[in-house]
């Protein structure tokens, strides 16, 4: 239960075990991006308990790796917004389309990544690339991208990079509580042989050296993001499924309901927080 | 940075490229043909290159170096600690206003960058740096 | 390799003369020739091996490179504009393709 593993880590940081004090590299440092000042820290959303102030996973990188994502030009995460630009007027499919067909600019996503994961008309949870597909397989007659696939990176990276310097702002009541409790469970629930929680490291621990790792909050604000380990950018499932392995446990697959359900949960710990996508990361 | 490890890696590497004295491990050993393959065997002395790089790399797959020395006509450089040293090489054109150039590259581990000018008089001019690539706690 | 994309930043010179900041990137695996697949076999090295950047036919800058350039290779620089004209950069792909982007001087 959620409550019981908050307690055993309370009394393991009581005990003196970890240090629980944030060390930011630079807690002064703000990101701005041609004169754009993004929001990287605000005022944790109402339904969070545990933290007052959330904060971007920016303030938490090197200053070499934030540099990085200050500049477009600089930014290889912008070779994927490039690309979704291309794609986004190429027609493909049994019926003619291109995505221009229906939505006009690319300019008119603008908003829609601070939405995601969203419920359907049918009352089903979807991610962006859920929504893509939709659109790809029912009105274009094209097939379906793979979640990770090059064309799916470049698409949700240009379509986010549209919402940038948005505030993230999901809609957690009315049809999509059910997922977010769901999502919210998860969050709470240890996993894997090292019996570990997403709470366990980005909120009981952010701040502090996992070995060489600057723990972040976790935040999925920056989604896709250019990871220096990955040299590339890749998806929000790619990276809690990264982390679910990590705690050596069975992971779930991209696009299940388990991992959209906890997506919607972690993208509503960083309401308020500016889209940065794609930002990079190490 | 330690100064004195420093010098001495850069003494050590002087001497080795003249005299190819290196310890027959297969890294040192091709650190010093490929070295001897830019001077072709000139000795080289220390200053004059100018390296920035991080003092600990966030991840050895992207580590930003610039390295600029003044009125050379060719900068190499070198990674000590990779399974093959050579990195990158810029050869500074007529139009090129100043003998600048700023990559990112990959370092197998903790390191030393190694980096030679060729000066427009033909002479070797030198620098290194030790770079710190740490090993993440997140496989994800 | 099919899906090579290039961008170039240039400054804009105002008189001839003015030195310029070069910015370059380029996506591209840069598949070093030193890692393995999972049968544990070595994948064969696909690097761009060689990037240039001309200004008026004149070189400003000619780069050899290796397996240690991270993926998507980025290049800052200086260029000296001594007339209206163009910048050429062109990178050399292992497998024969060759990429190019220019950009217009014109103060």
């Amino acid at each position: 239960m959620p409550g019981t593993a908050r307690k055993a880590t309370m009394a393991a940081l009581l005990a003196g075990t970890v240090m629980v004090v944030p060390a930011l590299g630079d807690e002064s440092a703000e990101l701005v991006i041609d004169g754009e000042v993004f929001v990287t820290r605000t005022e944790a959303p109402e339904h969070m308990d545990y933290i007052s102030e959330i904060s971007s996973g920016w303030l938490f990188r090197s200053a070499e790796t934030q540099a990085v994502q200050m500049d477009d030009f600089d930014n290889p995460g912008m070779l994927y917004v490039d690309g979704g630009l291309e794609e986004w007027t190429n027609v493909d499919g049994s019926e003619g389309q291109s995505c221009a067909s229906c939505h006009d600019d690319a300019e008119s996503m603008a908003g829609v990544r601070t939405r995601m994961p969203q419920v359907n008309a049918d009352g089903e949870l979807w991610a962006m690339e859920d929504y893509i597909n939709n659109c790809r397989t029912e009105r274009m007659g094209a097939e379906a991208w793979g979640w990770e696939s090059a064309d799916m990176l470049n698409m949700t990276s240009m379509i986010s990079y549209q919402s940038r310097g948005m505030p993230v702002d999901v809609q957690i009541d009315g049809e999509a509580a059910e997922y977010w409790e769901q999502g919210r469970e998860m969050y709470y629930t240890r996993y894997g042989q090292l019996n570990l929680s997403c709470a366990n490291c980005h909120e009981d621990n952010y701040g502090n050296m996992l070995r060489a790792d600057h723990l972040s909050q976790g935040h999925v604000n920056g989604f896709p993001v250019y990871r220096l380990k990955w040299a590339g950018v890749g998806s929000i499932h790619r990276r809690l499924r990264g982390c679910i392995s990590d705690t050596r446990a069975e992971t779930f697959a991209r696009g299940s309901d388990e991992l959209t359900a906890l997506e919607l949960y972690v993208a509503s710990r960083g309401a308020g927080l500016s889209v940065e996508s794609p930002s990079v990361r190490n | 940075m330690n100064l004195t490890r420093r010098q001495a890696l850069i003494t050590a590497l002087s001497a080795a490229a003249v005299a190819g004295i290196l310890p027959r491990s297969a890294s040192a050993q091709s650190l010093d043909e490929a070295i001897a393959a830019f001077t072709g065997g000139a000795e080289a002395t220390e200053g004059g290159v100018i390296i920035t790089a991080p003092e600990i790399a966030e991840n050895g797959n992207t580590v930003p170096v610039e390295v600029e020395a003044e009125g050379a006509a060719r900068i190499i450089i070198f990674a000590a600690g990779n399974p093959n040293p050579d990195v990158v090489t810029f050869a500074f054109g007529p139009l090129s206003a100043v003998s600048r150039g700023s990559t990112r590259i990959r370092l197998a581990e903790t390191q030393d960058i190694v980096v030679m000018a060729e000066m427009a008089d033909g002479s070797y001019q030198m620098a290194a740096q030790e770079v710190k690539v740490t090993i993440g706690g997140c496989g994800g | 390799m099919e899906g090579v994309r290039p961008r170039v930043r240039v400054d804009s010179a105002a008189e001839a003369g003015d030195i310029v900041e070069v910015k370059t990137l380029i996506s591209h695996p840069m598949e070093s020739g030193f890692r393995r697949d999972g049968d544990g076999e070595l994948i064969p090295r696909h690097i761009i091996n060689r990037f240039t950047a001309e200004y008026n036919g004149e070189m400003v800058l000619d780069v050899e490179m290796h397996g240690a350039i991270s993926t998507n290779p980025y290049f800052e620089f200086d260029a000296t504009v001594p007339e209206p004209g163009s910048f050429t950069f062109t990178w050399y792909d292992d497998d024969g393709d060759v990429y190019t982007a220019t950009d217009e001087q014109s103060f």
